[in-house]
């Protein structure tokens, strides 16, 4: 069972695309509002057999739901008791930063603390335009977009002035992070080495999708993050914190999965009508089979990219109906993870930090003191003096007796 | 002396193939234009149709699966492309078409290529300079100025007389040899190098620009 005590090694989940596909094997297309339950039913029962981590996409297109990830998130941490909730991810290119900032820090409010993100490109090139951005600006968008978000949860008052976006003077994204720590952050990509890079300067943690492509355009992505974050003085390049993807369908008997997953496979939008199934598994994570094979093809992940901090499976795309993903998850959370949880337990280091949750980062940032409680004071309109808008914040240097200072 | 890498690359279909002769004419007659300057080359062929599932694949998943990767970094880690097709409705085939469009749109920049062509009659020669050159002129490949055509024809004495395709071929060579001369050997760049991406003694914070105060 999952603990929010920071002490866990691994985390394991699922993350969604929020695809909604017609179903190859009876025609039958699910509704938006038929899809949306269904993603909530999975969600919550991923907590019921025992894992951690449920991570949902951001699209802006039918045919996918999943627009506003923080509104879902916050019902389904509402419905949930350990689960932390995520993103896979949000588009740090085409979202206001700002908006970032308040949404997903309300997230953190409402979820205590069972949320991180995952921060991503995006690869659907008119959602750009959309939003009122250039595709041939993604990747400054993504580092200076960042660099903002970064700063906003982590200065109470903050003035800014960037390529991108309009300038602030005095603002303040609120409510300001639980306990004072900023929510952890992942940095996916599939092939940037700057995005690594940008994870790695951070001391952030980095996540490799790992589904599409074979493993070894992953390994070099990985392997650089890992260097980096050592160069950058957080950690030795073992200490970055490292998320992988991946992809299962399982059945007790191999032959059974692979003819109940074939015709999902064979249609799927992302690689249907492409290589076939018994190609793309061989290339690529996705593993079709018995539990055993996939315990033997994720436990061996490690092996490639180093002892790692989450790992997360996507089951429930392509039409996949729900009765079917449900009985994936049964397999994985029975079966499967404490499997796979005590093999990649034998021989990890010490050194090797376990997975990120909020309790963790609140006992590195106060130990067992107490945290952060953001208090405004009265609203005077004065958050474009140097004084603070919260009561608990040190006087500015300089100022007498604590003139800066409101007491609660 | 570092041997220079030439790639070729042939989009016949047919086996053997008229365009596999040409292509592999180009190749033997610039490795010769080189050894007269003192320069080793060397020369990998890579056959489209070996790949074409491959190539098919790509376009839909976005990966090269292993045997097509090779192929594809032995031509952009190349010195130089001879590139060959066939005229299949007065342009380049499709195969070819598909094979340049899983290439990343930077791999060819300044690289020399040497355009070779194929068709049943001399008539569709052309199709070289209307078609073929502006695709490497887009990928800003340096395509030398003579392309070389070969007609049915050409194989046999009913060809060109005044310029008969051993000229062509001789001349299309020396030109890809000059150019190939003219250049240091090519250097492959790491791109999960950081003095790739972010520039030589450079740090992620250069990036930033001013936003983290460097």
């Amino acid at each position: 069972m999952s603990e929010q005590s920071g002490a866990q090694a691994m985390q394991f989940g699922i993350m969604s695309v929020s695809d909604i596909t017609r179903d190859p094997t009876t025609g039958a297309t699910p509704s938006e509002q038929e899809r949306i339950d269904a993603t909530m039913r999975i969600a919550t029962h991923a907590e019921e057999v025992g894992l951690d981590v449920f991570a949902i996409g951001e699209h802006h297109n039918p045919p996918f739901w999943s627009s506003s990830p923080t509104t879902f998130l916050a019902a389904l941490a509402a419905r949930t008791e350990r689960l932390i909730v995520s993103t896979s991810t949000t588009l740090i290119t085409t979202n206001d930063p700002v908006r970032i900032a308040e949404e997903y820090s309300m997230l953190q409010h409402v979820s205590g603390g069972r949320m991180d993100l995952m921060l991503g490109r995006g690869n659907t090139g008119p959602v750009y335009p959309w939003f009122g951005q250039d595709i041939r600006q993604g990747l400054p968008l993504a580092i200076e977009n960042y660099a903002l978000l970064h700063k906003l949860w982590r200065e109470d008052v903050v003035d800014w002035e960037g390529k991108f976006r309009t300038p602030l003077q005095g603002f303040t994204s609120t409510p300001r992070p639980l306990d004072g720590v900023a929510p952890f952050v992942w940095h996916g990509s599939i092939r940037t080495p700057e995005i690594a890079e940008q994870a790695a300067y951070y001391g952030d943690g980095f996540f490799a999708n790992n589904i599409f492509w074979p493993k070894e355009h992953y390994q070099r992505l990985i392997e650089l993050y890992r260097q980096r974050y050592a160069h950058y003085g957080h950690g030795t390049p073992e200490q970055a914190i490292v998320g992988l993807g991946g992809q299962v369908f399982m059945a007790a008997r191999s032959q059974d999965a692979v003819t109940q997953f074939r015709p999902f496979f064979d249609n799927a939008p992302v690689y249907g009508h492409g290589p076939s199934l018994e190609d793309f598994t061989e290339m690529t994570p996705l593993t079709v089979g018995s539990p055993q094979q996939v315990i033997d093809r994720y436990a061996a992940m490690r092996d490639h990219f180093g002892d790692y901090q989450r790992q997360l499976f996507l089951i429930d795309h392509a039409g996949l109906p729900l009765k079917t993903v449900l009985e994936q998850l049964d397999i994985l959370g029975s079966e499967v993870v404490p499997v796979l949880r005590k093999e990649l337990a034998v021989n990890r280091p010490e050194s090797v930090p376990d997975a990120p949750t909020h309790a963790a980062r609140v006992k590195a940032a106060y130990g067992d003191g107490p945290t952060r409680q953001a208090r405004p004071g009265a609203n005077r309109g004065d958050n474009l003096t140097a004084d603070s808008p919260y009561q608990d914040t040190p006087a500015p240097a300089g100022a007498a007796f604590g003139l800066g200072r409101k007491e609660a | 002396m570092t041997t220079r890498r030439i790639a070729v690359v042939s989009a016949g279909l047919s086996n053997p193939s008229s365009t596999r002769m040409l292509a592999d004419r180009l190749a033997a007659e610039t490795v010769k234009a080189l050894a007269e300057q003192d320069i080793a080359a060397s020369v990998d062929v890579i056959e489209l149709r070996d790949h074409a599932h491959d190539i098919t694949n790509n376009m839909l998943t976005g990966f090269a699966p292993p045997a097509l990767e090779t192929a594809i970094n032995t031509v952009v880690s190349a010195d130089a492309l001879i590139a060959v097709t066939p005229i299949f409705s007065t342009s380049y085939s499709g195969l070819f078409k598909s094979f340049i469009d899983v290439l990343d749109p930077d791999a060819l920049t300044g690289k020399p290529v040497l355009i070779g062509a194929n068709a049943g009659t001399a008539r569709h020669s052309l199709a070289i300079d209307y078609a073929i050159r502006p695709l490497f002129a887009y990928l800003h490949a340096d395509a030398v100025s003579t392309g070389v055509f070969a007609a049915s024809s050409d194989w046999g004495g009913s060809g060109d007389d005044v310029a008969p395709l051993g000229k062509r071929v001789e001349k299309g060579a020396r030109e890809l040899a000059e150019a190939i001369a003219s250049r240091d050997a090519a250097a492959a760049l790491d791109p999960y190098d950081p003095a790739t991406y972010l520039g030589e003694g450079r740090s992620f914070g250069h990036m930033l620009g001013g936003l983290a105060g460097e």
